[in-house]
């Protein structure tokens, strides 16, 4: 017997599974597709139908819109009224002040974290520290929601006397626990994929461990902290539970971030059960899938392009 | 195999008996508990029958009934004109019964010293014209309005019977259900929110008065029944057509003596009280 066999009867089984895992891979890309094309069908008559611009059309969405004769003009989510109003303004400010607070909130925390676990922590620190923040992600948000609006919502109004017990710095800080570990992991891949030559550059040249941190790795692993605060603020915009739960849910447009706020994403969440099909409501309420779509998906595309940028810049592929 | 495959008919012919004999009652969040306890109540004398109910508004309910996806709708409100004509492009000729009364209460913390408010002052808190519980003769504080989310059949009555079908002040914070508008209000001295009368214990009912020299009238069953409390509605149940068969038996059963205690038990008020 030879230690070698070829065996011509495992061929056509290689063949076989790598078809399937191919065909896997397109599923899911068209799946993606076909999601996209349904969302965005569904919302065309807002473009289309002169009936459903009658009551929502892009001008009506966007610009302040004067309803009653003898007052201001104003932006206005009310789509179950006699005059039904459908500003996507108080949803989309609602939206990015609660991306704006969890950012805020999550960034500073993440990174000194990575900073910590990629520089500083010894071995057995860093293999409880790592696993520990990554274990947030695997919290179901409604978990988190469900947290924010029975503990932290009364909290907060406690210990800052607020007017509002639900509101957007209440849905910002539970939505910063949902991001904490997504920027926490780019961020501290980064730091660890900054090549050993330049630490050991740096330390040959007599930097102490900080001076090494601070002036070596981190700006070299910088466009990573970007990438993923990016990737982060996507994750802000797109998540619902959290914000529908813990937000209050009323379509205000103020600057305060103490007010109550109902995000994009939990108005679809809230509203699409109960609309008439095929109605104007139910194509604005997919018009905002889309907008949302769009927004995430432009926003988790810059994150990847800056992540890939940073890879070939360290592999030296590119200069 | 002989016998596995008798065993696979057996499950069959019970799988479609069981589909037979399964009426679904979606709709109204305010009549879930009133539909479970009918069901239950139903199906311990009928076996046969299998009763799913299950909530998310009147116009969840409506919309599911025009689709077909539920046999029963429970709601706590009449179709609107827009849903009578999609309706009636569906082929749905809507069969319409009452089943039960019932009174919008109005909720206030257990420490506001405000005790009762009138039809007009009531717009007027919940359409932003009146901000502040000092206006009413209460403590300098502002008023925290709840409400319910705009796919339910209370915030559609709620608006069309006091607000007169304005808009609700947007700083309204829309709750899932009544028990989150109870729950809201119980923990903020500030509230005030609306819903069913058959929800309070942690909670105070304000008195209602029609207008500054009118009694206050406390939502309570007997005030409800004889119509002199004034926020009250009728409870309905649709179906597509004149009920047939078990859904026809099922419907007789909820409207007989057995069901009306059954209303009675779940809070609300019978129709036929006097």
């Amino acid at each position: 017997m030879t230690p070698y066999q070829f065996k011509p009867k495992s061929r056509w089984r290689e063949f076989l599974g790598e078809k399937f895992i191919a065909v896997n891979a397109f599923a899911a890309l068209i799946a993606i597709l076909l999601i996209f094309v349904f969302i965005f069908k569904e919302a065309t008559p807002i473009f289309t139908s002169s009936e459903v611009q009658k009551e929502a059309s892009l001008n009506k969405m966007t610009f302040k819109q004067q309803f009653q004769p003898n007052k201001p003009a104003k932006w206005s989510w009310q789509p179950n009224s006699d005059l039904p109003k459908y500003s996507l303004w108080p949803l989309f400010l609602g939206t990015v002040k609660a991306a704006i607070i969890a950012m805020l909130f999550a960034a500073p925390l993440a990174i000194g974290a990575a900073i910590y676990s990629a520089e500083f922590a010894s071995k057995r620190m860093r293999e409880i520290i790592k696993p520990v923040i990554e274990l947030l992600a695997g919290i179901p948000s409604v978990v988190l929601g469900f947290f924010a609006l029975i503990v932290l919502a009364t909290f907060l109004q406690d210990v800052f006397g607020l007017t509002y017990r639900l509101n957007i710095l209440n849905a910002g800080i539970a939505l910063g626990l949902a991001i904490i570990p997504i920027i926490f992991t780019v961020a501290e891949d980064a730091m660890n994929s900054v090549p050993t030559s330049l630490r050991d550059a740096a330390r040959a040249l007599g930097a102490n461990p900080w001076q090494v941190s601070f002036t070596m790795v981190l700006p070299a692993a910088l466009p990573g902290i970007a990438a993923g605060i990016v990737l982060g603020f996507g994750r802000a915009i797109g998540e619902t539970m959290i914000v529908l739960m813990a937000s209050g849910n009323a379509a205000i447009v103020s600057a305060s971030f103490i007010d109550s706020a109902r995000t994009l994403s939990a108005t679809i969440a809230a509203e699409l059960a109960e609309v008439v099909f095929g109605s104007a409501h139910y194509n604005v309420l997919f018009f905002i899938g889309t907008v949302l779509f769009l927004f995430t998906f432009l926003v988790n595309l810059g994150g990847e392009l800056v992540l890939q940028r940073l890879k070939i810049r360290f592999q030296g592929k590119l200069s | 195999m002989r016998r596995l495959l008798a065993e696979a008919f057996l499950i069959l012919a019970l799988s479609q008996a069981a589909l037979a004999g399964q009426i679904t009652v979606k709709g109204s969040d305010t009549m879930v508990r009133l539909c479970q306890r009918l069901a239950e109540e139903y199906m311990k004398g009928h076996k046969q029958t299998v009763i799913q109910v299950s909530g998310g508004g009147s116009s969840s309910g409506i919309a599911a009934l025009i689709n077909g996806a539920t046999r029963v709708c429970a709601s706590s409100r009449l179709l609107t004109d827009a849903e009578i004509r999609i309706a009636a492009t569906k082929g749905v000729k809507v069969h319409q019964l009452v089943v039960a009364l019932d009174g919008i209460a109005i909720y206030l913390h257990k420490n506001n010293p405000i005790v009762d408010l009138t039809l007009g002052q009531l717009r007027d808190i919940y359409t932003d014209r009146i901000t502040n519980w000092k206006d009413l003769g209460g403590p300098d504080q502002p008023i925290i309005l709840y409400g319910r989310e705009n796919n339910s059949g209370t915030y559609t009555y709620f608006q069309k019977q006091i607000l007169g079908g304005e808009d609700y002040a947007e700083r309204c914070e829309p709750l899932p259900g009544t028990a989150s508008v109870v729950h809201a209000v119980a923990h903020d001295v500030n509230g005030i929110g609306y819903g069913g009368i058959a929800w309070a214990t942690t909670i105070r009912y304000a008195g209602i008065k029609v207008n500054d020299s009118a009694q206050a009238v406390l939502p309570s069953a007997a005030n409800v029944s004889d119509r002199s409390y004034p926020i009250s509605r009728e409870l309905y149940l649709f179906l597509n057509g004149e009920p047939t068969g078990e859904t026809k038996e099922f419907i007789d059963w909820v409207l007989s003596s057995t069901g009306e205690k059954i209303v009675v038990e779940s809070g609300f008020v019978p129709v036929r009280a006097q």
